[in-house]
């Protein structure tokens, strides 16, 4: 067992101090200016980016909370996931996606709140978007140190303990980000990416033979957990299955990590090239990933309490050394999503708030190292929640994914209708995220017939009614309000230009 | 000023993209083949469409709705 031990931590530790080697190299390649340190100097490439935006969706959400959902409740995880982000982001990719990146080449923008601070002339709502956008990648950033710290008891059958996990996984990120900025994450990104992809697919085989193959597998299925087989029931109802993609879709849309990426291409056509690869991509890591949870439920695996199946499966079926390469390619593309999450979010707090707020005239350096420290202490904060476990994977997930979901439709009405006001932006993203906090926060309560701040209302999540409540009060209090005379009104349409 | 142009018949294509990525027609069905059950693999196939209805849009029809075209 201590030889297990050894072998599982040694792969971990080995290919953690790989993706630190990368990172140092990109660091001597990087000047210190912000925009160098977050965009990468509006530089890159068509597999760059795609990879660099796709591995920070491929967080512990993805790839320990989807086997895990799917090892619960069934494989049709993959459609939810299919659908989200496949289709409906990659639309977004281009409506929201597209439109930002040639009004930031327009006008230097680097962060969402700067974009939409400067068009309705008001460095408050400035402020407001990013100050929205921590608040709700505080949990994000919480639920990979979860899925690292469950992985890591899963991986060794609890030898070692949760927080050694969790507190290993953020030791490294705040180094990781604290050296090199976003070059050196763009480029560890692609690196694990790729890593990833060939890992998952390799997983799949292994168990799929050591089991007997696929049919054999879905014979257990059949005979074990015969509702997996059949297209919804249970936890899978449309209802769900709609409300999660759509909430996912667009909540994805204002993380900062991607909404950020959005303002990075070298050109259009990276844009365009990548918009197409996007289903593809989602197919071939979703499908492997989410099938091996479904068939450690047929395969009648028991998962120890607070670990997750993924690591467990592998354990039971491959060697050793290859589970924990499975698992450190896990925790390397969870390090990523944090790195580009961290990263983000400092860059929100000293632009749009610590500079025009606190101080205007703060030197690059200066910034910089505020930047680091922010990082750093954000993280450790982060850190010490995950060691509530306040809910699953998923369900953290879902909540900060549904909290930026209410920021995108004022966002979107914004990019494409001239007439929104300022005070309809206000209205439709204070509204709605007051709707959604007390949903989160409120316990529920039963008045007549109906039930308030509950799960869903007629069946349906309640992120979803706040989102049509956001659109409804950007839209309406904006038709019914004149613009402040510092709005820009044709910041978003005018001067743009296509390559 | 330049004229933005909606492409309608481009909205109902990513609609119907987006509406059968989830086979609904195949709910309850609990038919297998290769190991694999029926609507996962036309959600594959329907992915797969996907990517090649989207390699046309860029093709075709990027900048719509988006760049005005009278400049």
């Amino acid at each position: 067992m201590v030889s297990a031990l050894g072998i599982q931590l040694g792969v971990v530790g080995a290919y953690l101090v790989v993706a630190l080697a990368v990172g140092l190299l990109a660091y001597r390649l990087t000047s210190r200016d912000a925009e160098d340190y977050y965009l990468a100097g509006r530089s890159i490439g068509t597999v760059v980016l795609l990879f660099t935006t796709f591995a920070t969706l491929l967080s512990a959400f993805t790839f320990f909370g989807g086997p895990d959902l799917a090892y619960r409740a069934g494989p049709e995880w993959i459609l939810v996931m299919g659908v989200m982000d496949g289709v409906l982001f990659a639309i977004l990719w281009y409506v929201v996606g597209y439109k930002q990146w040639l009004v930031g080449r327009a006008h230097g923008y680097v962060t969402l709140g700067e974009m939409l601070g400067d068009r309705f002339g008001s460095t408050r709502l400035r402020a407001v978007v990013a100050g929205i956008s921590l608040f709700w990648l505080f949990p994000y950033v919480m639920l990979q140190q979860m899925g690292a710290g469950e992985a890591i008891v899963g991986l060794t059958n609890g030898i070692v303990p949760y927080w050694a996990g969790a507190a290993g996984i953020t030791v490294f990120m705040i180094a990781y980000v604290v050296i090199a900025g976003l070059r050196g994450v763009a480029w560890t990104d692609t690196l694990q990416g790729l890593f990833m992809l060939g890992v998952v697919w390799l997983a799949v085989g292994w168990v799929a033979t050591a089991a007997g193959g696929p049919t054999a597998l879905s014979n257990a299925l059949a005979t074990n957990k015969p509702e997996f087989l059949a297209l919804g029931g249970g936890l899978y109802s449309p209802q769900f299955i709609i409300s999660s993609a759509v909430t996912i879709a667009f909540g994805v849309a204002m993380f900062p990590q991607i909404n950020q990426r959005f303002f990075v291409a070298k050109s259009g056509a990276v844009l365009k090239r990548s918009f197409a690869l996007w289903p593809v991509l989602v197919v071939l890591l979703f499908v492997p990933a989410f099938i091996l949870g479904t068939w450690a439920a047929g395969l009648g695996i028991s998962v120890p309490e607070g670990a997750n199946v993924l690591p467990v499966l592998l354990n039971e079926y491959t060697p050793v050394w290859f589970a924990a390469l499975v698992i450190a390619g896990a925790m390397a593309a969870m390090m990523s999503s944090s790195d580009s999450m961290l990263l983000s979010g400092s860059s929100y707090f000293t632009r749009d708030l610590y500079r025009p707020f606190v101080n205007p005239d703060a030197s690059e350096a200066r910034e910089a190292w505020l930047a680091r420290i922010g990082v750093a202490l954000f993280a450790t904060l982060t850190f010490v929640a995950s060691l509530f476990r306040p809910g699953t994977l998923v369900s953290v997930g879902d909540t900060a994914f549904g909290g930026f979901a209410q920021m995108a439709l004022p966002v979107i009405v914004a990019l494409y209708w001239t007439k929104t006001t300022r005070t309809g932006m206000f209205a439709g993203i204070l509204g709605s995220q007051a709707f959604y906090l007390a949903h989160v926060f409120v316990p529920a309560i039963e008045v007549g017939s109906m039930t308030l701040f509950g799960a869903t209302y007629l069946t349906w999540d309640y992120a979803l009614w706040g989102m049509a409540l956001s659109a409804v009060l950007t839209v309406g209090v904006s038709a019914m309000t004149a613009a402040a005379p510092e709005e820009n009104q044709s910041r978003f349409t005018d001067g743009l230009r296509a390559d | 000023m330049t004229r933005v142009r909606i492409d309608y018949r481009w909205v109902a294509v990513f609609a119907i993209l987006v509406t059968f990525a989830v086979p609904w027609f195949l709910w309850g069905d609990s038919r297998v083949f290769a190991g694999l059950p029926l609507w996962l693999w036309w959600h594959i196939g329907w992915m797969g469409l996907t990517a090649v209805v989207f390699h046309l849009f860029t093709r075709t029809a990027w900048d719509r709705g988006i760049v005005g075209e009278g400049r």
